[in-house]
């Protein structure tokens, strides 16, 4: 099994520099000063598919999941260290391929990598896989003493003799151990003897991240490689009429001029500048494309507001009686627009195809929906392919998408033998994304003569995901995700992590499908983002207009969750909620991908209307924090993800054309507009919540909460970037 | 044929004029450090420094080059990444995709050269480097630990 993971080692050469080293981009060791070596002894078989440990000690940690970012690769890392009770500081990692997953039935279990999911739907077999080799290790070691298993102790890595000074580390018996049958039941360490999971270990993956020597797919580099640049049609839908190679044939570099599919071009050359220069200069003609105009699709949306076809995701009671003897009745629409994911690195793949074989190396954050992507473009067998995967520069869904996988082998196949690296623009990243869905929404409450809700109405209007990427996962023609962090407890077991922790006697929440043709995507957060809009914003509005205070009107509905109402509680307390000191402040909280989130922010709109964040508070509860100070991490920098799509994140069409081609136009926040965060990590224990996105849905209805109470301003339209804070 | 020099060692290339630094230094040197992020100086990720000034190396034509400049990328900025700022980034576990980093790293050594004790206004005025994983608030910390380092 080494040996078949050390092949696609062999095969990836990176030159660096003019001296061509050669390196590998998978884990691998180098024998420092004074150590034995073993460069002469046949290497150690694995333990088990989880584990390898070499003759120096070195463990080496497969991970299936993808890193870009989030840093699932060390919390996981972290899990199979605590079962195995090896020396952290020995612990390396790899990437299995999922051409070996599929080889061995999957025996590492699903590699997609989303819905902040990588420790908290993996955490049960990881750990037993890792305990599992523990168990095969010691064993191994009472096997050499020929003695029962009982009488051996085993601690960072080495296992010892009881009543002797007898010890063998686990590099010593590993090839035994390999030989053994693996037990057939594990028992896992009780929470509170952990050691490992729940400390805030530094990243395994930090060092090569501050000197360029980590490898991402766009700096991929194998013998004979060349470069593609492609062009997509840049109206939504359009074709390929007609294209004049010979007008750039003869340009620097240019090698060969394709067509990918029915909708794109690319131009191959020696570097990457000449192959973008040349598709820019080719002469293409594009017909058969989608005229759409979302100021247009606005009418569509308002439809939805109040139409009578919308699906039922959450009914509590019955809110017509209670509308109609309110003494106050509150209402308000707000709207999101598109966005793109815009990670740093944009959408690249590179790719050999030959008739028998296709290899592609790529950022993704599903292996084996690239490897089935490669496999069909390869026009191959799915076992004479495979996908070697690269740590992402970023994800946060786009990357979940394999369609730059599929033209990267559409390409590498029209020149067998040649490697391809097709390396996307940032401006054919920002036109074909796949875009965070278009919504609105209408929310209307009912208050009575004491300022109590009586009934609450959320009606969603706008595009669903699954219809458009999974339409097997409707049910009945609805998209259950539309109503993330909306749904009703106690339904249905596989959303009960996507659920509305408030109680209300009577609720409905609803969906106008209104689907747009621009294509969808799972973007961070998903739709937990404006769904903790719609909802917290508007309790907020609700609680002004029923003259109680925010925080004691959430907690009156949060009575049935004290896990919300201890993160909602916390970030009041820290952040001086309720304190008469002049500040502008506004609270969130939010369950959503398993985890209770809340947030309290401090703002301050200055009299030209110029907006600054100066602080925001923020609570998680994620049950277990497998790495603390990683968690910290992943909520100072949703707030970044979440807070540029408030400001200024905003794609629009016109004519079918996307309007924002790069950073220019869809703006990301920078330095000088990050607010001092301040992260209470609150994890109470028994489940695995997600923490790379929960806290993305609170930071905007925070900020927008305070914005009000700044201004007495409310913003339901986002972005704000165009909107004076100051004007009526 | 142009001629730079780029972490101490002469090279010499045969490119077009209008070609940007950025892939002069990923395509034709072979040092991929300096990443592609927008090609319009927007993001910063590839910043490398030009005589010890930060420079956004993807709008910065091989043709502006005399060829005597010291041009240093994140490859070249230590030996063994004992620069302040990557003491400091790794003491913080500052990087999450680390996509970016390699720009903002150099940003911020640029910004040390000509101004080694950067108040908070400072920083947001000077590094304006885009970074999707929102890094910020340890890029601060670790700017302000740099300060307290030695190479």
């Amino acid at each position: 099994m080494t040996e078949l993971l050390n092949l696609s080692r062999r095969k990836f050469i990176i030159a660096t520099g003019a001296t061509g080293l050669t390196i590998g981009v998978l884990a691998a060791c180098s024998k420092k000063p004074g150590e034995p070596d073993y460069s002469d002894m046949e290497p150690n078989p694995e333990v088990n598919a989880w584990v390898h440990i070499g003759h120096d000690d070195t463990v080496t940690v497969r991970i299936a999941r993808s890193e870009m970012g989030q840093g699932t690769l060390t919390g996981l890392a972290q899990l199979v260290a605590e079962e195995l009770e090896c020396d952290w500081a020995k612990v390396t990692t790899e990437y299995p391929t999922p051409g070996q997953n599929l080889a061995r039935e999957r025996v590492w279990g699903d590699f997609s990598t989303g819905g902040s999911s990588g420790i908290r739907r993996s955490h049960q077999y990881v750990r037993e896989g890792a305990a599992a080799a523990r168990i095969m290790l010691v064993e191994a070691a009472a096997n050499e003493w020929g003695v029962p298993v009982a009488e051996c102790t085993v601690s960072k890595g080495v296992v010892s003799l009881k009543g002797s000074k007898k010890t063998l580390t686990y590099g010593k018996v590993a090839s035994a151990a390999a030989q053994l049958a693996p037990p057939l039941d594990v028992t896992l360490k009780d929470p509170k003897d952990w050691t490992i999971i729940g400390q805030p270990k530094q990243r395994l993956d930090t060092a090569d991240k501050l000197t360029g020597a980590q490898v991402y797919g766009s700096d991929v580099k194998l013998d004979g490689m060349l470069t593609a640049s492609i062009r997509q049609s840049p109206q939504i839908g359009g074709k390929v009429k007609s294209l004049d190679a010979s007008a750039v044939a003869s340009m620097p570099g240019v090698k060969k001029i394709v067509q990918i599919g029915d909708d794109a071009v690319a131009v191959v050359a020696d570097t990457w500048w000449r192959a973008n220069k040349a598709v820019l200069a080719l002469p293409v003609e594009w017909e058969g494309g989608v005229a759409f105009s979302s100021s247009e699709f606005e009418t569509e949306l308002d439809d939805g507001l109040t139409s009578d076809d919308a699906f039922t995701g959450n009914k509590v009671g019955e809110i017509a009686p209670a509308f109609a003897n309110a003494a106050k009745v509150v209402e308000a629409t707000y709207n999101m627009p598109f966005q793109n994911h815009a990670p740093m690195e944009p959408m690249n793949a590179t790719a050999i195809w030959t008739p028998e074989k296709c290899e592609v190396w790529c950022p993704t954050q599903n292996g084996e929906a690239a490897l089935a992507a490669a496999a069909e473009a390869a026009e191959l067998p799915i076992e004479q392919c495979d996908v070697y995967k690269l740590h992402l520069g970023g994800g946060f869904g786009r990357r979940g998408m394999s369609d730059y996988v599929s033209q990267a082998v559409k390409i590498a196949k029209q020149m067998p033998g040649t490697p391809i690296k097709l390396q996307w623009s940032r401006e054919e990243d920002m036109l074909h994304g796949f875009f965070h869905p278009i919504t609105k929404a209408r929310a209307r409450g009912a208050l009575d003569a004491d300022g109590n809700l009586t009934g609450l109405h959320i009606r969603i209007s706008g595009q669903s995901i699954l219809a458009a990427l999974m339409p097997q996962a409707l049910a009945n023609g609805m998209d259950f995700a539309t109503f993330q962090g909306l749904l009703p407890s106690g339904v249905d077991a596989r959303v009960e992590d996507q659920t509305l922790k408030y109680t209300f006697d009577n609720l409905l929440v609803d969906h106008a499908m209104r689907n747009p043709p621009v294509r969808p995507g799972f973007w961070r957060g998903v739709n937990a983002n404006q769904n903790a809009i719609y909802l917290e914003c508007f309790m907020d509005e609700l609680a002004h207009a029923a003259g109680r205070d925010p925080l004691e009107f959430r907690l009156a509905h949060l009575k049935d969750s004290p896990k919300s109402q201890a993160v909602l509680k916390a970030v009041a307390e820290k952040s001086g909620w309720g304190a008469d000191d002049g500040k502008s402040r506004g609270l969130c909280n939010f369950y959503s991908f398993g985890s209770y989130t809340a947030a309290c922010a401090e703002v301050t709109v200055d009299a030209d209307g110029n907006l600054k964040i100066d602080r925001i508070v923020a609570a998680t509860d994620p049950g277990y924090a497998v790495n603390p100070q990683q968690v910290e991490a992943q909520v100072q920098g949703s707030f970044v993800y979440g807070l540029s799509a408030m400001l200024y994140g905003e794609i629009t069409f016109e004519n079918g054309v996307a309007q924002q081609k790069n950073f220019d136009s869809f703006n990301s926040m920078r330095i000088s507009e990050m607010p001092k965060v301040e992260t209470l990590v609150m994890p109470s224990g028994g489940f695995w919540g997600g923490v790379g996105e929960p806290t993305i849905a609170v930071a905007a209805p925070a900020v927008l909460n305070a914005i009000y109470a700044a201004t007495g301003k409310r913003v339901r339209k986002l972005p704000i970037k165009d909107q004076n804070l100051r004007d009526a | 044929m142009a001629k730079l020099k780029v972490n101490g060692k002469s090279h010499t290339v045969d490119v077009e004029e209008d070609t940007p630094l950025l892939w002069v230094l990923r395509d034709h040197i072979g040092l991929t450090g300096a990443k592609y992020g927008c090609g319009i100086a927007q993001c910063g990720s590839c910043t490398v420094h030009i005589d010890g000034v930060a420079v956004r190396s993807c709008v910065y034509p091989l043709g502006a080059l005399s060829g005597e400049e010291e041009i240093t990328t994140i490859e070249g900025l230590s030996e063994g990444a004992s620069h302040p700022v990557q003491q400091a980034w790794a003491e913080l576990d500052v990087p999450q995709c680390g996509y970016c980093q390699p720009g903002m790293i150099m940003a911020v050594a640029g910004m040390l050269n000509t101004n080694p004790n950067p108040t908070d206004e400072d920083i947001d005025a000077e590094i304006t480097n885009i970074c999707r994983c929102g890094t910020f608030v340890r890029v601060r910390e670790g700017i302000h630990l740099a300060k307290t380092k030695k190479a």
